[in-house]
C-alpha cells in the first residue's frame, strides 16, 4: 500500500472517533507489525478482504501478502504453520474466524502451542497469538456464537485474554503479541462495532492483562464478569442502582492468568458474588471462579456464590438466543437471590439488599 | 469425434476461467520403487561406507534401546529395525542448517543428525520430553500426535524462505500418519506456499496393527502428491543409497526453490509396533522372511563387498564402533536421572503465574515434610531428590 493509502487509511480512523473495537483490534496490529518485522499475521480471508469482521483491513495493503497472508482454508493448518513459523523466529498473529471454526486446531493448540516451551524445556518457547471472535448476540447462524473460552482455560501453558473496552483490545492485544508465551485471544464479537473516544495515534495506557479491574465501583455485591458479558453487567448494575443495590462490576479482562487477588478484594468487601458469562454453566469458566472465590472468601460471604451463565444446551438459533444469553433480568435475579434476609459476618458497613432498610441485620 | 461433433453440432464451451492449473504427469511416481543397489548404477563409494557405518550403527542402537525397555531403563521403544536406511539417510541428506522432523519412531534419525543418543531417548526414558535443545541441530522435538509436527516443517521452512534464509526442512511421519488431516493440510500448505520442505512417508506396512490396505486406497502413497501439485517419488526404502538420492534430489529441489516433494520409502517394520506390542497377532512369519532377504544392511554389504570396499575387517570395525556406541548409551541409561520435581513448574509459562507459584509452593512443602518424614524413620537416604522409576524394573531404590 502507498503512504499515501496508508496515511489517508489511517487519517480517516483517528477522524472517525469514536473509534470501534474492531479499528483498534486492527491499530494494535497494525503498530505491532509497524514496530516489529517479525509479526505476521495469518488466516482466512485476512487478506484482500480484511477478514469477515474487517479487524485485519488494510493489513495486507500496507504490509504486503507475505505479512498478511491469505491462507487456505484449514484451521490446523494455519495454526500448525504458525508454530513452525514461530519456532524460526516470527511472531505469527493468527486469526480463527469463528469460535466454532477454531476447533479444527484444537489438537494443535493443546498438543503443541500449549506445551512447547515446557516441553523443551524453555529452549524453544512459541510467541504467537490466536485471535478468536467469540460469543453470541449477533444473530448467526449455527457454529458463529460459540463460547469457547472453557476449553482453552483448561489448557495449561495458554494465555486467556478477552478485551471488553476499546482501550482494552488495543493494549491487550499489543501486550498478546508481544507476549513471549502462546496467548488465545478471545474477541467478543458483539462488542466490534462498540464505540469509545479512544484516540488511535495516542492510545492510552491501560493495566497489564493479568490484571482484572473494577468497572464500577460498588458495595452491595459484586458482578464478576469479561468480555461480552462486561456491558450486561454495568447495564444491570445502572439498574440496581435506581433500587439502591450498588454492584461493583469485575472486569476479569484475562482468565487466564486469573486475577484472583482483585477478585477476592471485591468479594470480601461486598460479601456477595454472582458470576456471569455466555459460556455454558456446567463446565464453564464460572464454576472455577466460584470455586476459587469460596475457597478463598468463604469467611466474608453472605451467599453462596451464583452463577448466570448460558444454558447447559447446544448455541441456540438466532432467533432464540436472547433466552439463552444472560441479560439484565436474569443477572438482577441472581442478585436477588443472594440471601438478603442474612448476615453472617462480622461487617456492619455493608449495604443491605433489595427490600431492606439501612442497617437490618438479621 | 464424439457423434455431436461429427454434425457440427453447438458444443458448450468450458466453464468461464477454467484451464487445468498445471500438468499431472510429471508429478507422478515412478512406476514401481526406484533402487539404486544391485542395478550396477554408478555410486561414491565413500557415501555407501559412510551409510553402511551408519546403518550398522543404528541396527545395534535399535537393539539397544529395545533392551533398555526390557531392563526398565525405557519405559518404551518404538523401533525402526528394518528401517535403518530411511532414518540415517533422512538425516545424511541434509545440509547443516537444513531441519529435521521427526515422528516418534525416529529417534534413530535425531541421533543420526548428531543429537546425543542419550538426549534423543529422554522422551521414551520419561524423565522429560524433548531431551535436547531444538535449535542446537536443528531437531525439531520428536512428535508424539501423528503428522501433527508437518505443519510446523512448513512453516519453520516457509518463515526461513522469508527471511531469506537458505533452510530446507525435511518432515517425517509413516503410512498411518498419511491417514491424519495435519498431513493434507501440510502438503497442501506447502504446495501453496512453494515451501522448502521434503516430506518422507516411510511405509513399513503397519499403523501398529493395520495394514496399509485398510489405512489408503491410493494407487501409492506417492501418488496423494499429485492432488497437491508437488511431485511424488517412489523408492526402495531399504535401499539406503537410493533413499539418500531422492531426498537429497528434493531438498535441492526445494532449495532452489521449486517446492516441496512427497517421497515415500518402501520398507517394513520389522519389529512390534512397540516394546509393548505383540505383532504374532496380525502379521504372518513369511511376510517377514521375504524382508529379512532384503534387509538394508544386507544390501549395502552386498553391494560394498562386490566392489571390494567391504571386506571382514571393515566388518569388524564397523561392528565395533557399534559396540562402542551400545555399550556407552547403556551405561549411561543405566545411570538414574535425577530429578527436581520442582522442575514441574519452571516452564509453563515464561513468567510464572500466581496459581503456579502457590502450587509449587505446596509442592514444595510436601517434598520438605517427606525429607522431614524419612529422616525420623529412615535412614535418610530418601531425600527431596526422586529417582526415576519405571515399572518392572526391579530396581528397589526410590520411593
Amino acid at each position: 500500500m502507498s503512504t499515501a493509502a496508508a496515511e489517508r487509511r489511517r487519517g480517516t480512523a483517528a477522524a472517525r472517533k469514536p473509534a470501534t473495537m474492531a479499528q483498534a483490534l486492527t491499530r494494535a496490529m497494525r503498530d505491532a507489525m509497524a514496530e516489529d518485522p517479525s509479526v505476521h499475521v495469518l488466516g482466512e480471508d485476512v487478506g484482500t478482504l480484511g477478514g469477515v469482521f474487517r479487524v485485519t483491513d488494510g493489513l495486507a495493503e500496507e504490509f504486503g501478502p507475505q505479512r498478511c497472508t491469505d491462507t487456505p482454508l484449514a484451521e490446523a493448518g494455519i495454526l500448525g504453520s504458525a508454530v513452525g513459523m514461530a519456532m524460526y523466529g516470527l511472531r505469527p498473529v493468527v486469526e480463527m474466524q469463528f469460535d466454532a471454526f477454531a476447533y479444527p486446531a484444537f489438537e494443535q493448540l493443546v498438543s503443541h502451542v500449549s506445551r512447547h516451551r515446557n516441553r523443551t524445556r524453555g529452549t524453544m518457547p512459541l510467541p504467537l497469538t490466536v485471535r478468536i471472535p467469540y460469543g453470541g448476540g449477533i444473530g448467526g447462524v449455527e457454529h458463529h456464537s460459540d463460547s469457547s473460552e472453557a476449553y482453552y482455560l483448561a489448557t495449561p501453558g495458554l494465555h486467556v485474554y478477552t478485551p471488553a473496552t476499546v482501550e482494552d483490545a488495543y493494549g491487550m492485544l499489543r501486550e498478546a503479541i508481544a507476549s513471549d508465551d502462546p496467548v488465545v485471544f478471545l474477541e467478543p464479537k458483539r462488542l466490534y462495532w462498540s464505540r469509545s473516544d479512544w484516540n488511535p495515534d495516542a492510545p492510552s495506557a491501560v493495566p497489564p492483562a493479568g490484571r482484572a479491574v473494577v468497572r464500577r465501583p460498588g458495595t452491595s455485591a459484586t458482578l464478576l464478569t469479561y468480555g461480552p458479558s462486561v456491558p450486561v453487567c454495568l447495564e444491570a448494575a445502572e439498574a440496581a442502582a435506581e433500587d439502591g443495590v450498588e454492584l461493583e462490576v469485575v472486569d476479569l479482562r484475562s482468565l487466564v492468568p486469573f486475577d484472583d487477588a482483585t477478585v477476592c478484594e471485591s468479594v470480601r468487601r461486598t460479601g456477595r458474588a454472582v458470576v456471569v458469562h455466555e459460556s455454558t454453566g456446567f463446565g464453564g469458566p464460572g464454576g472455577e471462579i466460584a470455586a476459587r472465590v469460596t475457597e478463598r472468601c468463604f469467611h466474608h460471604l453472605e451467599a453462596p456464590v451464583l452463577r448466570v451463565a448460558g444454558f447447559d444446551i447446544p448455541y441456540p438459533p438466532p432467533m432464540l438466543e436472547r433466552h439463552h444469553l444472560p441479560g439484565v433480568d436474569r443477572i438482577l435475579d441472581a442478585v436477588d437471590r443472594l440471601q438478603w434476609e442474612s448476615r453472617w459476618t462480622e461487617s456492619g458497613e455493608r449495604a443491605a439488599g433489595p427490600g431492606r432498610a439501612e442497617g437490618d441485620g438479621r | 469425434m464424439t457423434v455431436l461433433e461429427q454434425r457440427g453440432a453447438y458444443r458448450p464451451a468450458p466453464p468461464p476461467a477454467w484451464q487445468p492449473r498445471k500438468d499431472a504427469a510429471p508429478l507422478l511416481p515412478d512406476a514401481s520403487p526406484y533402487r539404486l543397489l544391485g542395478t550396477g548404477a554408478e555410486l561414491d563409494p565413500r557415501l555407501l561406507r559412510e551409510l553402511y557405518e551408519q546403518l550398522v550403527r543404528g541396527r545395534r542402537y535399535n537393539h539397544q534401546a529395545t533392551a533398555l525397555t526390557k531392563q526398565g531403563r525405557l519405559a518404551v521403544y518404538p523401533s525402526s529395525v528394518g528401517q535403518e536406511a530411511c532414518e540415517v539417510a533422512a538425516a545424511l541428506a541434509l545440509r547443516e542448517q537444513d531441519w529435521l522432523f521427526p515422528s516418534y519412531r525416529d529417534t534413530l534419525s535425531v541421533v543420526a543428525r548428531g543429537v546425543d543418543p542419550v538426549h534423543a531417548l529422554t522422551l521414551l526414558r520419561g524423565d522429560w520430553h524433548t531431551g535436547y535443545d531444538p535449535y542446537e541441530h536443528r531437531v525439531a522435538p520428536l512428535s508424539t500426535p501423528l503428522a501433527t509436527q508437518l505443519p510446523h516443517a512448513v512453516g519453520l521452512a516457509h518463515a526461513a524462505r522469508i527471511k531469506g534464509d537458505d533452510v530446507v526442512a525435511l518432515a517425517m511421519v509413516g503410512d498411518g500418519g498419511t491417514s491424519e488431516g495435519d498431513f493434507h493440510e501440510a502438503l497442501n500448505f506447502a504446495a501453496v506456499w512453494q515451501a522448502p520442505v521434503v516430506f518422507l512417508v516411510q511405509n513399513n506396512g503397519f499403523a501398529i496393527s493395520v495394514p496399509l490396505e485398510k489405512q489408503s486406497a491410493a494407487p501409492t502413497l506417492a501418488h496423494k502428491a499429485v492432488g497437491y501439485g508437488m511431485p511424488g517419488r517412489l523408492v526402495d526404502g531399504n535401499d539406503a543409497a537410493a533413499v539418500h538420492e531422492v531426498l537429497q534430489e528434493a531438498v535441492e529441489r526445494a532449495r532452489a526453490g521449486e517446492g516441496p516433494t512427497l517421497v515415500e520409502a518402501v520398507t517394513y517394520r520389522m519389529e512390534a509396533h512397540t516394546n509393548a506390542d505383540d505383532a504374532t497377532r496380525y502379521r504372518a512369519e513369511a511376510e517377514l522372511a521375504a524382508w529379512r532377504e532384503h534387509d538394508p544392511i544386507a544390501l549395502l554389504e552386498r553391494e560394498l563387498t562386490e566392489r571390494g570396499e567391504l571386506d571382514e575387517e571393515g566388518v569388524r570395525r564397523a561392528k565395533d564402533a557399534a559396540e562402542e556406541m551400545a555399550a556407552d548409551l547403556r551405561e549411561r541409561m543405566n545411570a538414574d536421572p535425577v530429578l527436581d520435581p520442582m522442575s514441574l513448574f519452571t516452564h509453563v509459562y515464561a513468567e510464572q503465574t500466581t496459581q503456579l507459584r502457590e502450587q509449587a509452593e505446596q509442592l514444595r512443602a510436601e517434598l520438605a515434610a517427606a525429607e522431614a518424614d524419612a529422616e525420623t524413620t529412615d535412614d535418610g537416604q530418601h531425600g527431596g531428590q526422586q529417582h526415576a522409576q519405571h515399572g518392572g524394573a526391579g530396581r528397589g531404590e526410590g520411593r
